[in-house]
């Protein structure tokens, strides 16, 4: 018997079970990891490309350029608008918020101005074309960035059709340049920027920055979020040629990145069959009637889906339906207890930023109670 | 439901009151009835507005649907019209929801959120009739409207 044990301490691998100790106490890990993931994404996005074109499914912007979009996104010039500094103003704080907690680089665009909103479009198309131009020349001639990020909606949209215009008519191009040169400013070369929305950016970035932060899975357990994206963020489909280009792309008709965005986190998306349709935004001054009962028809039908939170990506969408509670109540005779949420606030408070942080009590809908008793934050 | 009954769009919103407020039996006692009026009433309120343009609302049919035909009618050359792109084709999709299983437990649902969505674009066309100055909810109205302008004694300062 003592032989036997004298035998075994005498063969036993010393060394081995030493260096498997020291694995189990020092977990091991890879250095200087980040160049090694660099190439790896870039050797499968070109398998993935060749791929695709094996399969004759074409080449697919997800797979060709979703890791330089990722770089790209890191710092991108940052244009408010109007409503983000008015009424939209915690859509504002959310989103720099997040991209403070994501560890990316907004620079505001300096000295912008208004992108013509609908006002200046309807009377002077040509006009509103410049306006938005010197936004994007400034991004790119003044600040040195290729990519504009703009929140609204109504910016989100000019930006992409004065892009448009300005490659596709010579017409646009002549008024543009003289409004330019009579500024004394660079004048905008279509193709100069990227202009992308908000929800681009967070879709993009989210997971992917410096810090690699993700939105908790848990946070929105058990909320069912109706996913609202307004009638501009898709339409005209042509100024949109990013969009509809196969999975990962965005689609004009069901749009789902915030779905994507808010499951990431939890929610329970419901099915919205208003999920593009108008607001009532552009009627609000000219025919208020018309813009509240297109709003409380919203209300009704995000009850009527289940939904006890609107998610909202532009701020006009977000304040008809948040500002009419007197008119909710006095239509209906009855209280609509459907909260509006920013996305942008939704994912903030997913990754442990505080109710105030991103401005819920800015909202014009008062959220707080929901968030209390889904113990959202 | 090509053969809708000329509807208003205040008929519209009318009666899509009453099936967003209708009990779950009367949905349910026909269906195929429900999913063709809300066709039908969508058809109603495209013509409504090719009517007041003064354009003789198509017959023809876009992807099997009439509603559709009319609403790329209406959107030639007018791109704010798209604003109403998808909200016809969620009217499309609810009837043929229904259509496709019509006595789902979910069937009276899916016809009052039907009629909302209806409803939305009948709220939506209406509401651009009265911007375009063509009408108060039907093309009816217009030449009222336009004596109204046209008469001093209605001037206010």
């Amino acid at each position: 018997m003592v032989d036997m044990v004298r035998s075994l301490l005498r063969n036993l691998p010393i060394g081995l079970l030493t260096k498997m100790g020291l694995a189990t106490l020092v977990a091991p890990k890879t250095s200087d990891w980040s160049k090694s993931r660099e190439a790896i994404m870039e050797y499968v996005e070109e398998r993935e490309a060749a791929n695709r074109k094996a399969l004759g499914l074409g080449q697919g912007r997800e797979a060709r350029t979703n890791h330089d979009r990722t770089k790209k996104y890191q710092e991108v010039a940052y244009y408010p608008g109007c409503a983000l500094e008015g009424g939209g103003h915690a859509y504002n704080r959310s989103t720099k918020a997040l991209g403070k907690k994501l560890g990316l680089n907004l620079k505001e665009v300096e000295n912008w101005n208004c992108c013509g909103a609908m006002e200046v479009k309807n009377i002077d198309p040509k006009l509103q074309t410049y306006l938005s131009s010197r936004v994007m020349s400034i991004a790119a001639n003044k600040m040195g960035l290729d990519t504009v990020m703009a929140p609204c909606n109504g910016c989100y949209h000019n930006l992409k059709k004065a892009e448009y215009d300005l490659a596709n008519d010579p017409n646009r191009r002549g008024g543009q340049f003289a409004f330019s040169g009579k500024s004394g400013h660079a004048t905008y070369q279509a193709g100069q920027v990227e202009t992308i929305h908000a929800l681009d950016w967070d879709r993009e970035t989210i997971g992917r920055g410096p810090g690699h932060e993700r939105p908790r899975q848990e946070f929105a357990e058990g909320v069912k979020i109706a996913n609202y994206y307004g009638c501009m963020y898709t339409r005209p489909r042509h100024i949109f040629p990013e969009k509809d280009q196969g999975p990962g792309s965005e689609s004009t008709s069901k749009p789902h990145f915030m779905d994507d965005l808010l499951a990431a986190a939890g929610a329970d998306n419901v099915e919205y069959p208003l999920k593009t349709a108008c607001c009532g935004g552009a009627h609000a001054l000219s025919d208020s009637d018309t813009s509240t009962r297109l709003v409380l028809n919203m209300l009704q039908a995000a009850e009527a889906s289940g939904a006890e939170v609107i998610a909202t990506e532009c701020p006009t969408c977000h304040s008809g339906p948040g500002n009419a509670p007197d008119a909710r109540e006095k239509t209906l005779g009855r209280k609509t207890n459907v909260k509006i949420i920013y996305f942008t606030q939704l994912l903030g408070m997913a990754m442990g930023l505080s109710p105030k942080a991103v401005g819920v009590q800015e909202n014009f809908s008062d959220a707080m109670p929901l968030i209390k008793e889904k113990k959202l934050a | 439901m090509s053969n809708a009954a000329p509807l208003s769009i205040e008929d519209v919103l009318l009666r899509c009151g009453e099936l967003v407020g209708a009990a779950d039996f009367y949905l349910l006692r026909d269906p195929a009835g429900r999913a063709a009026e809300l066709l039908a009433m969508g058809e109603a309120v495209m013509v409504s507005w090719l009517v007041a343009k003064g354009e003789e609302p198509t017959q023809d049919k876009t992807e099997g649907f009439r509603l559709l035909a009319l609403h790329r009618q209406g959107a030639r050359g007018n791109p704010s019209f798209n604003a109403c792109r998808e909200t016809c084709r969620e009217i499309v999709y609810h009837h043929n929801l229904i259509l496709h299983d019509p006595q789902a437990p979910e069937t009276a649902q899916t016809v009052r959120l039907g009629a909302m969505v209806v409803r939305h674009l009948a709220l939506f066309i209406g509401g651009k009739l009265e911007e375009a100055g063509l009408g108060e909810f039907c093309c009816s109205s217009r030449p009222v409207r336009q004596a109204d302008t046209l008469n001093p004694a209605n001037e206010t300062a």
